[in-house]
């Protein structure tokens, strides 16, 4: 069709979000816990609708209950119908804990969950229910972003406690952003390189991307254990990751305010200079030297950052996703010679600006122009004319590169049109190498692809 | 149906039916003991009572999706020249953002289409406290200044019924002030049981705003409209494919590869032919009431109901140069489909199948898995009602509930200017000695076989339940179901994606469908993973020197 432009200074209406809403993400930190079935306080169609989308990116079993709301009980409230379904879900699931979180209808209404609750645990009289936790995520309010956020802390909020006043030595919390199954494996096995005891929240790496079963599971194994949360509160420290994400609105802030554990706050560990910084900290906090193999690793890296150099630099980008993804595909991207020209979120903070202002590495000079709080349609304005090299964000971007004919490199949240989503690595040296290699290749392969003898020698 | 001996014995189907049901509480198990059905069928082909489009029991892991779903993803998504705005806060718009693989194809390079975009009036905190009316009227005038599109149109999600924006108020106004048609749809999520309240709302939209607005009589013979197609996969392209060839030409199709003045002019038909019928039955009936255009049920997934369908098409018409049209096109097609079945029937004979899945396509695909020499064990529907199962016959006796009264029926009433019978007393006199029925829709389960199981609204546990018991070779459901039957090594057919296949349908759609499902039941990768009744995974098996 013809090629419309959108240009306008500022729409009302969002044209192709770049972003999703709030349960999602509660949903997401729901399945890092063990035993754990997600329930959402709604009509059934956001239940439907947002299994399909993270079904479709993770190519996993995902279960989600409903309260499935129906015109009388939006009219008269759903307590009767939250009561049934965690009946109903407990019946089937035995689970270990039951995530709740709200959508758009039950908040309009304004139901009163909490005091729901209390009304369950009453009329079960003593009998034991497992471990019900409530997050409020109207998706008027936010995004996916930060309904992850919020159902970590409310896990924390609700579970963390410190049995006896003893701290257990050299444990430290962790707190990932939304990063892929691969990469919390991998940010496992560098902790457990480095000695360092931990306790990880959310820790969907198995849950989210697991094997064939031999028996039916009700709900897929692995993930943090409703103790490991209740323990979080004796741990020496907590690392949270995350660079825009609010003061006071984590769970490792929650835990510093309330039991005085000190909260590292770092952003995503992509690129080589963020990741030091990882490997800094746990080095400090374990008193360990970084373990042999991933600093072969680093220096593998380092390596073919020398060797491709040339067929990168001066490169342009545009990068999109969720602000702490931007932020830490900015600083890799910079790191390597590419010039990021566009980096824009669907985002809320406001945070975005300064923080890549605060990444700008030395001697990089180029302006940095940063979309807070956009969609695709002004992505799309933004990118068109600007004689970009390549996209690096999720799926949503593909109708773009395919009117712009440049590549599309996947990363992030959701891919759904490729397979292996789950398994790339964003973070750490590892997932550096992995992104480099694959942003080169991209590259190339235009490149290759423009010439008329078809060369196939570098 | 092949055989009259049942495929399960009562019993055995009894047992189980019961092993469901005892982890359920009594009500619920009380519920769902009229949702599981043995199938029998008596010589009128009479079959048993169905409980179906009744409300899922909050915190049962279900198929079905919503209203909203119903309206805009499915009748209205697929309209290329239509801007669909949703109103409400984000998820909804994003959710449905090309996530059904309907296909278009633009007449001209320069043709709108604007399914590849997600409009939403993204409402925050303020618009649910002061109201979203101005921010939808200002969408409305963006998506104008924008694109000047012929149609725009308004979906509803779960707030707003609830702050009280008046959507139809909006469009009203927006339709007066811009000139175009502008409409709008109560579709909030919370207002049916499934997404078939959402189909009901938009057939409803579709005919009071645009059917009828434009009167121009096209050229050519034999003019249909084909409801209920909705082009997944490309299977429109080859129903189109295959009626053109005939000489049949299809004033609009509802609504895979549709547009805005396709539904306009559709009322010069001259018949109906009814694919899905849970989800379009409606439009027909008011097309039959206010413009005389007679319906009836064709199918064209299967090679056999594809054959059928054309003649029954040309039978209605009656005209001896359509007949041997279509007789001389199936003539020439069914040689390769042919072929293409018996290679796939000589690997695929004696297997089985269970398909759980929409609202008429767990009927169609049958045909399908029929040609393949495939039984299909078990089957049901996400979201159909009682008549989808048990035939038109039992409308009448269908109890409307609050939740089915939600839903507004049209009061229809013929046009007096531009009803026009399209058989004379006569002619249907003919016809109907012939054996020629119009709108007569016999459902899913006289043509399942006898001591099969039928189940409406499966469950997550009771899918996984089944598994178990019948060991199916294949499942045909949708993206939710795929992995935990995948999981359990058990082959998986997406029905509503169709995992990037297609087309389906016609001739051509058969024969992709044969070599589909023979490369899924006979593929090696299922001797690597192990289903529970299977003993000896190659690749979990024990070392020769342990």
């Amino acid at each position: 069709m013809k090629n419309t432009a959108l240009k306008k200074e500022h729409y009302e209406a969002t044209t192709n979000a770049c972003k999703l809403c709030t349960p999602l993400g509660a949903s997401l930190a729901f399945k890092g816990v063990r035993g754990a079935i997600s329930l959402m306080h709604g009509s059934q169609g956001c239940s439907t609708y947002i299994r399909r989308y993270l079904i479709s990116h993770f190519k996993e079993p995902i279960d989600i209950a409903s309260s499935n709301f129906s015109e009388d009980t939006a009219i008269f409230g759903g307590g009767a119908n939250l009561k049934k379904s965690v009946a109903n879900v407990i019946r089937q699931y035995k689970p270990e804990l039951v995530g709740i979180s709200t959508t758009c209808l039950s908040e309009t209404i304004g139901d009163d969950v909490p005091m729901i609750l209390n009304g369950i645990r009453h009329d079960a009289d003593g009998a034991p229910l497992p471990p019900i936790v409530h997050v409020s995520t109207p998706s008027y309010s936010g995004t996916h972003a930060d309904g992850y956020v919020g159902a970590v802390r409310a896990l924390v909020d609700a579970l963390s406690i410190r049995k006896n006043h003893e701290i257990e030595p050299s444990m430290v919390n962790i707190f990932p952003g939304m990063y892929s199954p691969a990469d919390l494996r991998y940010l496992k096995e560098i902790l457990e390189d480095f000695a360092i005891p931990y306790r990880m929240l959310p820790d969907y790496s198995e849950t989210l991307d697991g094997g064939p079963w031999t028996t039916y599971h009700k709900i897929p194994h692995g993930g943090t254990s409703v103790s490991e949360i209740a323990d979080m509160a004796s741990a020496q420290a907590s690392i949270e990751f995350g660079y825009v994400t609010r003061k006071g609105t984590t769970a490792a802030g929650l835990l510093s305010s309330r039991f005085n554990i000190p909260a590292y706050n770092l952003g995503m560990p992509a690129g080589v200079r963020a990741t030091d910084r990882l490997f800094d900290l746990l080095s400090e906090l374990s008193g360990n030297l970084i373990p042999d193999r991933h600093a072969r690793e680093r220096e593998r890296l380092l390596d073919s950052y020398v060797d491709g150099h040339k067929y990168l630099f001066g490169a342009k980008a545009v990068i999109y996703g969720e602000e702490d993804l931007v932020a830490g595909m900015f600083a890799f991207l910079t790191e390597i010679g590419i010039t990021p020209i566009l980096c824009a979120s669907g985002g809320t903070s406001g945070k975005l600006a300064e923080t890549l202002e605060s990444l700008r590495p030395e001697g990089y000079d180029e302006p940095i122009t940063v979309l807070q709080a956009a969609d695709f349609g002004q992505i799309e304005d933004a990118a068109l004319g600007t004689g970009a090299d390549m996209f690096v964000g999720n799926s949503k971007g593909y109708s773009i590169t395919r009117k712009m004919g440049i590549p599309l490199v996947r990363v992030g949240f959701p891919i759904h049109d490729r397979v292996g989503g789950p398994r790339i690595h964003h973070i750490g040296y590892r997932g550096c190498q992995e992104l480099f290699d694959r942003v080169t290749n991209a590259l190339l392969d235009v490149k290759q692809e423009a010439t008329g003898v078809g060369y196939s020698y570098m | 149906m092949e055989s009259s001996k049942p495929l399960y014995s009562g019993e055995s189907l009894e047992e189980l039916k019961q092993d469901i049901l005892k982890k359920y509480p009594t009500k619920v198990a009380r519920k769902r003991a009229k949702q599981i059905i043995i199938n029998t069928i008596d010589e009128k082909e009479k079959v048993p009572e169905i409980g179906a489009n009744a409300r899922t029991i909050p915190g049962i892991l279900t198929q079905r999706g919503c209203t909203y779903a119903g309206c805009k993803g499915v009748i209205l998504g697929p309209t290329r020249d239509l801007v669909n705005i949703v109103h409400g806060p984000i998820g909804c718009s994003f959710y449905a953002w090309l996530t059904r693989r309907n296909q278009t194809r633009l007449k001209t390079p320069d043709d709108e289409n604007y399914m590849t975009y997600c409009f939403s009036t993204d409402m925050q905190d303020s618009d649910i406290v002061f109201g979203g009316e101005g921010k939808l009227k200002t969408a409305v005038q963006e998506a104008y200044d924008l694109f000047k599109p012929k149609a725009i149109s308004i979906f509803s999600t779960c707030p707003v019924g609830l702050i009280g924006d008046d959507v139809h108020q909006v469009a009203r106004e927006m339709k007066a002030k811009l000139g175009i048609n502008v409409f709008a749809f109560s579709c909030e999520g919370y207002k049916g049981v499934s997404q078939s309240a959402g189909h009901h709302i938009a057939n409803n939209g579709i005919f009071k705003h645009v059917v009828g607005e434009d009167d121009t009589v096209q050229d050519g013979e034999y003019k249909i409209n084909l409801l209920g197609e909705y082009n997944i996969g490309g299977d429109g392209f080859e129903i189109d494919r295959i009626l053109s060839a005939c000489g049949i030409k299809v004033i609009s199709t509802y609504s895979g590869n549709s547009t805005y003045d396709q539904f306009a002019n559709s009322h010069t038909a001259d018949l109906n032919t009814v694919m899905c019928h849970r989800s379009i039955n409606y439009v027909a009936e008011m097309m039959e009431t206010k413009f005389g255009i007679p319906w009836i049920k064709i199918n064209f997934i299967g090679a056999k109901a594809t054959a059928k369908s054309l003649r029954k098409i040309a039978e209605y018409f009656g005209e001896q140069k359509l007949i041997d049209t279509v007789e001389e096109v199936i003539a020439k097609e069914m040689p390769e489909v042919e072929s293409a079945m018996a290679d796939a029937r000589s690997h695929c004979e004696g297997k089985t199948a269970m398909m759980f899945v929409g609202g008429s396509r767990a009927h169609h695909y049958q045909e399908l898995f029929n040609e393949l020499g495939m039984r299909t064990v078990s089957a049901g529907y996400e979201f159909a009602h009682r008549d989808d199962y048990e035939g038109r016959k039992v409308l009448p006796t269908i109890k409307v509930d609050a939740d089915s009264r939600n839903i507004e029926e049209l009061q229809i009433e013929k046009d007096s200017a531009r009803f026009r019978a399209r058989k004379t007393k006569e002619q249907l006199k003919t016809l109907a000695d012939k054996g020629f029925t119009f709108k007569d829709y016999k459902g899913m389960m006289p043509g399942m076989e006898q001591g099969s199981l039928v189940i409406d609204d499966i469950s997550h546990y009771e899918t996984e339940q089944l598994i178990e018991f019948f060991e199916p070779d294949v499942v045909c459901a949708g993206i939710k179901e795929k992995f935990v039957v995948q999981k359990s090594g058990v082959p998986m057919k997406q029905l509503h994606s169709y995992d990037s296949g297609g087309p389906y349908a016609g001739f051509r759609g058969a024969i992709n469908f044969y070599k589909e499902i023979d490369r899924m039941v006979n593929s090696r990768v299922w001797a690597y993973v192990k289903a529970p009744w299977q003993k000896n995974p190659e690749l979990s098996g024990s070392y020769a020197w342990e």
